[in-house]
């Protein structure tokens, strides 16, 4: 019993510590952004005076609100065409057996290591001879191809997990591959897809170096960018606060999908990583 | 009974044709797309590198061979910059390891509010390393951070070379720790109790448990974890684009070759950075295959 207690009193100490360590940054920008201007500077950790000025304040200019507008709707399109695209070859790499597919996972894991300022420069002048330089489709093709072998390998790992056996019965009930695939696996493949949305979506709704290099105007540039050309209301005034509440925007939604989706995140986070 | 067996075989022939063509399809718009965006531009870039190609005097642009290279390579920032990198991916890189596992073994084993744990571990991983890198930046600012208030009076750590550089591994050792920790729970998980429990039996501590059980069954997520870590490490940008913009020669090499492009425009140094950058990555991947063995994940994935 007395050593009961003190083993769960040891673990409220190192979970609680884990539990600082993670949030500690993120009340800190909080606090920030509800920080009266005149004591933004007082360096206390806990706002004095609690406003939601700051708010207010990026809200009523175009420059967030269209940023706002680019990160949603160009994560939410290059998340769904990556999942898509990375569905049919995700199933295609779990259940068929065709030449070239050793090909297909080698060149996702290169596309997976490849260093992002690489491709800047070639698509940064590629784009403006297209005309899609500071462009939504500028933005949306580098995402979705980068978070495509994220899409296939978490994708693949959930796949190998679905009872095959139940698209054999379909099979032998004269079902085509194709109908198999899309009346029997589908349905039960849903979750990994939808977690696999998740993960695709943080990963473009995170990106920083292809947004400030593929846009020029808040035409398309995302709030990740928008916040580092942020300027004060007048030269003499930092854009402390305006950019704490832009920062809290944009991480309002990554918290929510850990909240609601922890497990399904872990589990497809490790899911790629163990089975691969 | 040859009849059957010769009908059999070819209907066995016709399905794995069909097999082969849906699978073929099934892949064909990935690999397009992947192909066209970075397989193409790869090549450009390497033309372009070859190129002096200043975007202030676009006619002036001409085929220089190497030039560009050469320029690079004997430039002392190049080699500041990719000793930043290094030291940065190495020390953090080494840090997150050994943080990852304890984070790893403490969501593993913990009894106490194992979701709780998750999802605020979960909160680094996801938040945006833009806000993130902003939170540190004001943290450390002297006037504004609380951080900065624990410091004497008058220390200023973002703009000494060498504090800066521990205030940006700090921030991405914050950031990336837990998606380390998360590779390693996964590899945690397949160390099995009876082993443990058995090597308990056996009077084993906790330490000769993690070094002598657990560690090797863990290789293979230690290695691939540690790949992906030092390869993602590598291309650090972000954390040092907000928290010092590269000055006092903390900038890593993905900012050198943005400020190449877009500072002083020079398309053709900027692309004979970025291939450099594709090279050292390349390499790196390269030792952890063939020196550590680690298995390319996917690598087994043939399994069926």
């Amino acid at each position: 019993m007395n050593a009961n207690a003190r083993r769960s009193a040891g673990w409220t100490v190192v979970n609680l510590v884990v539990v600082l360590y993670a949030l500690f940054p993120v009340w800190w920008i909080a606090a920030l952004s509800f920080k009266d201007p005149s004591t933004l500077t007082d360096g206390d950790f806990v706002p004095r005076r609690w406003t939601l000025e700051n708010y207010r304040g990026i809200f009523r200019t175009s420059e967030f609100t269209r940023a706002l507008l680019n990160s949603v709707g160009i994560a939410v399109i290059a998340t769904t065409i990556a999942v898509a695209l990375g569905t049919m070859a995700a199933y295609a790499v779990a259940r068929l057996r065709f030449p070239g597919k050793r090909l297909l996972i080698g060149m996702s894991l290169l596309i997976a290591m490849f260093p992002p300022i690489s491709l800047v420069s070639p698509l940064f002048d590629i784009e403006r001879v297209l005309g899609l330089f500071d462009t939504w489709p500028g933005l949306i093709i580098p995402y979705m191809t980068f978070s495509l072998p994220l899409a296939i390998y978490t994708l693949s790992a959930f796949f190998r997990e679905i009872p095959w056996d139940l698209e054999k019965a379909a099979r032998v009930d004269g079902a085509t591959p194709w109908q198999a695939f899309r009346l029997v696996i589908a349905p039960l493949a849903a979750p990994g897809v939808f977690t696999t949305g998740i993960l695709v979506f943080i990963f473009c709704w995170n990106d920083f170096l292809f947004a400030i290099s593929l846009t020029s105007t808040r035409a398309a540039r995302t709030v990740p960018a928008a916040i580092a050309f942020f300027t004060g209301s007048s030269q003499f005034q930092q854009p402390t606060g305006s950019i704490a509440a832009a920062a809290m925007v944009i991480t309002v939604p990554i918290v929510v999908f850990v909240l609601l989706f922890q497990r399904r995140i872990v589990a497809g986070l490790t899911a790629g990583a163990v089975k691969g | 009974m040859t009849l059957t067996t010769t009908t059999r075989a070819t209907r066995a022939s016709a399905g794995s044709r069909q097999e082969r063509r849906l699978g073929w399809l099934l892949c064909a718009p990935a690999v397009l797309v992947m192909a066209a965006v970075t397989a193409y531009p790869v090549g450009y870039a390497v033309y372009l590198s070859l190129q002096r190609y200043d975007l202030r005097f676009p006619q002036r642009a001409r085929f220089v061979w190497l030039d560009n290279y050469v320029a690079v390579l004997s430039s002392p920032y190049w080699w500041q910059a990719l000793s930043v990198t290094v030291l940065i991916t190495a020390v953090s890189v080494t840090i997150e390891l050994v943080l990852g596992l304890a984070l790893a073994l403490v969501m593993h084993r913990t009894i106490l509010w194992r979701g709780a744990v998750r999802t605020a571990v979960l909160v680094p991983y996801g938040i945006v390393t833009v806000v993130s890198a902003y939170s540190w930046q004001y943290a450390w600012t002297p006037g504004t951070g609380y951080l900065a208030a624990l410091l004497p009076p008058g220390s200023a750590p973002l703009t000494d070379h060498w504090q800066a550089i521990g205030l940006i591994i700090l921030a991405e050792v914050w950031k990336t720790t837990p998606f380390m920790a998360l590779l390693l729970l996964a590899g945690l998980a397949l160390v099995p109790e009876e082993t443990l429990r058995a090597a308990q039996v056996d009077g084993a501590g906790f330490g000769q448990r993690l070094r002598l059980v657990v560690l090797p069954l863990m290789k293979p997520a230690i290695l691939v974890a540690l790949l992906f870590r030092t390869l993602d490490a590598f291309r650090v940008f972000d954390d040092i684009y907000v928290l010092t913009g590269g000055s006092n020669d903390t900038g890593s090499v993905s900012i050198l070759g943005y400020d190449n492009l877009f500072t002083a425009l020079n398309l053709g140094i900027g692309s004979a950075i970025s291939v450099l950058i594709f090279l050292c990555v390349a390499a790196i991947a390269l030792v952890f295959v063939k020196v550590f063995g680690a298995a390319a994940p996917g690598g087994e994935a043939g399994g069926r």
